[in-house]
């Protein structure tokens, strides 16, 4: 039972790859209520994780996500100042997820949204990020302005897996 | 969350065996790709074996990590193996297409 509701969250956290799993696992917790199936979660997770990432790393040039056990930072991880923001708006069964940064942004939003494109292969980056977020979500817009910053946003219907695991 | 550590990198036979952590993304993949390359260089690694067992969670990150252990290891005729993959971690790489180039083995 999908009940009529309206909820909306807003997130603002540093640029640093620590926060990648915060981020996803809060998006993922906000849409909890609806009881969602692990599919839908995944999804969810993936398309967040992607978003942060690229925001991470291409919007504010922090290229290292060095997650070492001893905690250490090489010298060369210069970490640049930045915020990314999240916002999720829940109406009825629609999830909304909008992922900003106030980075270096994007001349050729086409060409990064290509398969397999990647402007960092030597930090063994795939290209897949976005064609990630499409196949995950329903809906997946960009936008974005050299030296201003990007936004995407995107959009799920929840509650559809029951009927897609019956129909497997 | 458990943190990966260099015990989960090894050498059997003729295999590097690297058991992933619970989350694989951008965060993780620098140390794994690291320590995978330090072991990939010894001449008696031909093949690369992803143990999935305890991963719950990756994105497009890991992706990158397989693609480039693949890109070092395939010239010289090496294979990379996915072991323990859980249905979400087959999607992905069902999505991405790696499960022409990695042998999943469930």
């Amino acid at each position: 039972m999908i009940q009529e509701i309206r909820n909306e969250m807003e997130l603002s956290f540093d640029a640093i790859s620590d926060n990648e799993a915060f981020a996803r696992v809060a998006v993922a917790a906000f849409v909890s209520h609806l009881n969602p199936t692990l599919e839908e979660l995944s999804d969810i997770k993936t398309a967040v994780s992607e978003a942060v990432t690229n925001a991470i790393i291409h919007g504010y040039e922090n290229y290292y996500g060095y997650a070492r056990p001893d905690g250490k930072r090489l010298p060369e991880e210069v970490i640049h100042p930045g915020k990314v923001r999240i916002c999720c708006l829940l109406e009825k069964d629609l999830l909304h997820i909008s992922i900003s940064d106030q980075g270096v942004g994007m001349t050729d939003v086409e060409q990064a949204m290509e398969p397999l494109f990647t402007t960092k292969p030597e930090l063994e980056r795939s290209g897949m990020g976005f064609a990630f977020m499409e196949a995950f979500m329903d809906d997946l817009e960009v936008e974005s302005r050299p030296g201003q910053g990007t936004t995407v946003r995107m959009t799920k219907k929840m509650g559809v897996g029951d009927w897609i695991d019956s129909e497997e | 969350m458990e943190q990966i550590s260099t015990e989960d990198f090894q050498v059997i036979d003729n295999c590097l065996m690297i058991r992933l952590p619970e989350e694989v993304d951008h965060h993780r993949a620098g140390f794994i790709c690291e320590n995978a390359d330090r072991l990939l260089v010894r001449d008696d690694v031909c093949n690369v074996v992803f143990d999935f067992e305890n991963t719950r969670f990756m994105d497009s990150s890991g992706i990158g990590i397989i693609m480039g252990r693949y890109r070092k290891i395939a010239c010289f005729g090496g294979k990379v193996y996915a072991i323990h993959a859980d249905r979400q971690i087959q999607r992905i790489l069902m999505v991405s297409g790696l499960n022409k180039i990695v042998e999943v083995l469930v």
